[in-house]
């Protein structure tokens, strides 16, 4: 199968803090991986490399076989990564129809945005995924006045717009109440048919709603262990880490 | 949302057009046929002068409202426009002749960047473009190296403060700290302060203030305009939606650059004289002062903010000349603490509200307008009330 991300011996070294250190990770295409780990276990750290926000010390990233080194966000972007980040980033004083309508843009050059009228097909675009989100009523106000919940759905619809290959999704579910969680899980999973997607999460009733797959545990910068969630929820090296050692 | 509600919102978009376009050719007429009939020169002059002021603050508006980038410069464009055109002037002479103060330096041979002023189509063109040009490369050396927020304004207040010295100390180029006198030149055989060539640069200004406030709008409406205010907003979430920042901010700012440069060639031949004095730190913070008190990013707020502050400046100054710069400063303090979207923020957020309420034509929102206006309330409100 084919592996839409490889990462080999990837060390961050941030004035001698090993952010990551010498971590190898490798996901097939239309995988949805779900990452979890303690507090300071590099998780960030982790996507900021994918993205090209930090520059990996050693080791090098392949995305669908590309090395991702030294390429700036916004063509890393335009290569096929969407990211979605931990608070819901989204253009407060633009309308939601507008955020939407920025991703969509197909060309994203300077000249072609400031001279090209929006394509019929890119307004459309922005009209199925206002229905996908459920923000329809709302699409003409600013995105400042929506609720916690319904910026994390616009954010998740603008990177959907992105149509990327690979899409990061950092704690989607962190300051939601029940309800919400269980919605934006709904909209990963079913994200998860058509993309290959990286989720990391901390909440484990959640990670248990989406990972259907494999988990991969990461502590201290490296890989602890990887594998199906019942497996993994077992290690005793991952109860470890997570509750402290076992009095002897 | 239903085809008869969106014609109905168009129809209401035309007539909001048709009233503006009527608005702006009223005041076009007001400003450019009735005013000089009714105005003595001198206060047609001074009118012109802020007219062109008001010139330079769209050009603020665009980097610092709309892109979030607030530039302590601009007196440098302005300066380089104003420059440009005052060496045309000063040119018009008999073959052979350099200009008058080239002689007190010992200077013979004319320095080799004034030659291209003797043209005025040339001119016109530099008026425009170098001012853009130098804010592009100094925008382009910024923004590829990521420096934004207050970073970004001591650099260009470092900037003006090297050209400010640099123009100060060249007396053999450019007349040093004398400047260039362009009252007692001619421009078209006629003296640039006569009444007729005054009335000419008051026209051309309230004509380049149109074209530049519809440029404006029409880079700050589209999708263009949006991108800048995401910008501003969240630049990191810009770069992984694919886009590039650094070139739409160099585009900006070198537009924002020959908008000053346009406005500084206007206000140098309505004043007389340009100086150095146009490059000191004090005037470059005012232009932004003018904005603020506007209302940040409101391409009229910059118009509006500039004519109050300068007009005010002038009647009060006439009356208390000491107390001016006092009044300066409360101002300043006013719009920041209680007005901080400026006047035509406040008129738009809060004003026009509470007027069209007062006159009936609106109920009062007791809570939030995010809950009273939001329309999914508004919908399940009425679809409770039909039952």
């Amino acid at each position: 199968m084919n592996k839409v991300l490889e990462i080999e011996n990837l060390t961050v070294n941030f004035d001698g803090f090993k952010a990551l250190n010498n971590l190898n990770f490798s996901m097939d295409s239309g995988e949805l991986r779900v990452i979890i780990g303690p507090n300071g276990a590099g998780k960030t750290t982790f996507l900021d490399v994918i993205t090209g926000k930090v520059q990996p010390t050693q080791g090098r990233v392949l995305f669908k076989g590309r090395n991702l080194k030294k390429i700036p966000e916004y063509k890393i972007a335009r290569m096929g990564i969407g990211r979605k980040f931990q608070t819901p980033r989204v253009y407060l004083n633009l309308t939601v129809r507008e955020n939407l309508d920025l991703v969509c843009n197909h060309n994203k050059n300077v000249f072609s945005t400031l001279f090209n009228r929006p394509k019929s097909g890119e307004i459309r675009t922005v009209a199925g995924l206002l229905e996908t989100i459920g923000l329809e009523a709302k699409a003409e106000s600013p995105a400042a006045l929506l609720s916690h919940g319904e910026k994390q759905r616009l954010e998740i619809g603008m990177l959907v717009a992105q149509s990327p290959d690979l899409l990061l999704v950092d704690e989607p579910a962190a300051g939601l109440t029940d309800e919400e969680t269980e919605n934006v899980g709904a909209l990963i999973l079913s994200l998860a048919e058509a993309h290959s997607i990286i989720a990391i999460e901390h909440d484990m009733e959640f990670v248990r709603q989406i990972a259907k797959n494999k988990v991969t545990v990461l502590h201290q910068g490296s890989v602890l262990c990887e594998g199906k969630m019942d497996e993994v929820q077992n290690d005793p090296r991952v109860i470890e880490v997570y509750l402290g050692k076992a009095p002897e | 949302m239903n085809p008869k509600k969106a014609i109905a919102l168009n129809k209401k978009k035309q007539r909001q057009k048709l009233i503006e376009i009527g608005i702006v050719l009223g005041l076009v007429f007001i400003f450019a046929v009735i005013l000089p009939i009714l105005l003595p020169g001198f206060r047609l002059r001074l009118l012109g002068r802020i007219l062109s002021l008001s010139i330079v603050a769209l050009g603020i508006d665009l980097i610092w409202g709309y892109t979030g980038l607030l530039s302590l410069g601009h007196g440098i464009f302005f300066a380089l426009g104003g420059y440009g055109l005052a060496m045309h002037l000063k040119l018009q002479l008999p073959d052979g002749q350099l200009p008058e103060f080239f002689t007190l330096y010992g200077v013979r041979e004319l320095p080799w960047f004034w030659y291209p002023f003797y043209s005025f189509p040339v001119t016109i063109m530099a008026v425009i473009v170098i001012p853009g040009i130098v804010a592009g490369l100094l925008g382009y050396l910024v923004f590829r190296n990521r420096i934004k927020g207050v970073y970004f304004s001591i650099i260009t207040q470092a900037a003006l403060l090297v050209f400010f010295n640099f123009f100060n100390g060249q007396q053999k180029l450019i007349n040093g700290t004398n400047g260039l006198k362009t009252d007692t030149e001619t421009i078209f055989g006629m003296l640039a302060s006569s009444d007729l060539a005054q009335k000419t640069f008051y026209i051309i200004t309230v004509i380049a203030l149109v074209v530049v406030y519809y440029l404006c709008r029409l880079l700050t409406s589209g999708r263009f305009g949006r991108l800048l205010v995401a910008i501003r907003d969240d630049e990191t979430r810009v770069r992984f939606s694919g886009y590039d920042p650094t070139g739409y901010k160099v585009l900006v700012f070198a537009i924002s650059g020959a908008i000053a440069g346009i406005a500084g060639a206007l206000y140098t031949v309505q004043t007389g004289i340009i100086t150095p004095k146009f490059m000191e730190v004090p005037f470059s913070i005012e232009m932004v002062i003018w904005v603020a008190v506007g209302g940040r990013a409101t391409l009229i707020g910059a118009i509006i903010g500039t004519l109050l502050v300068r007009l005010g400046q002038t009647f009060l100054s006439e009356s208390f000349p000491e107390v001016w710069l006092f009044f300066q400063g409360a101002l300043f303090l006013i719009v920041v603490t209680v007005l901080p979207d400026g006047i035509v923020g406040w008129w738009r957020d809060f004003a026009w509200n509470k007027l069209r309420h007062i006159l009936g034509l609106q109920k009062r929102i007791i809570t939030y307008p995010s809950l009273e206006e939001n329309p999914e309330v508004i919908q399940e409100k009425a679809e409770l009330e039909e039952n």
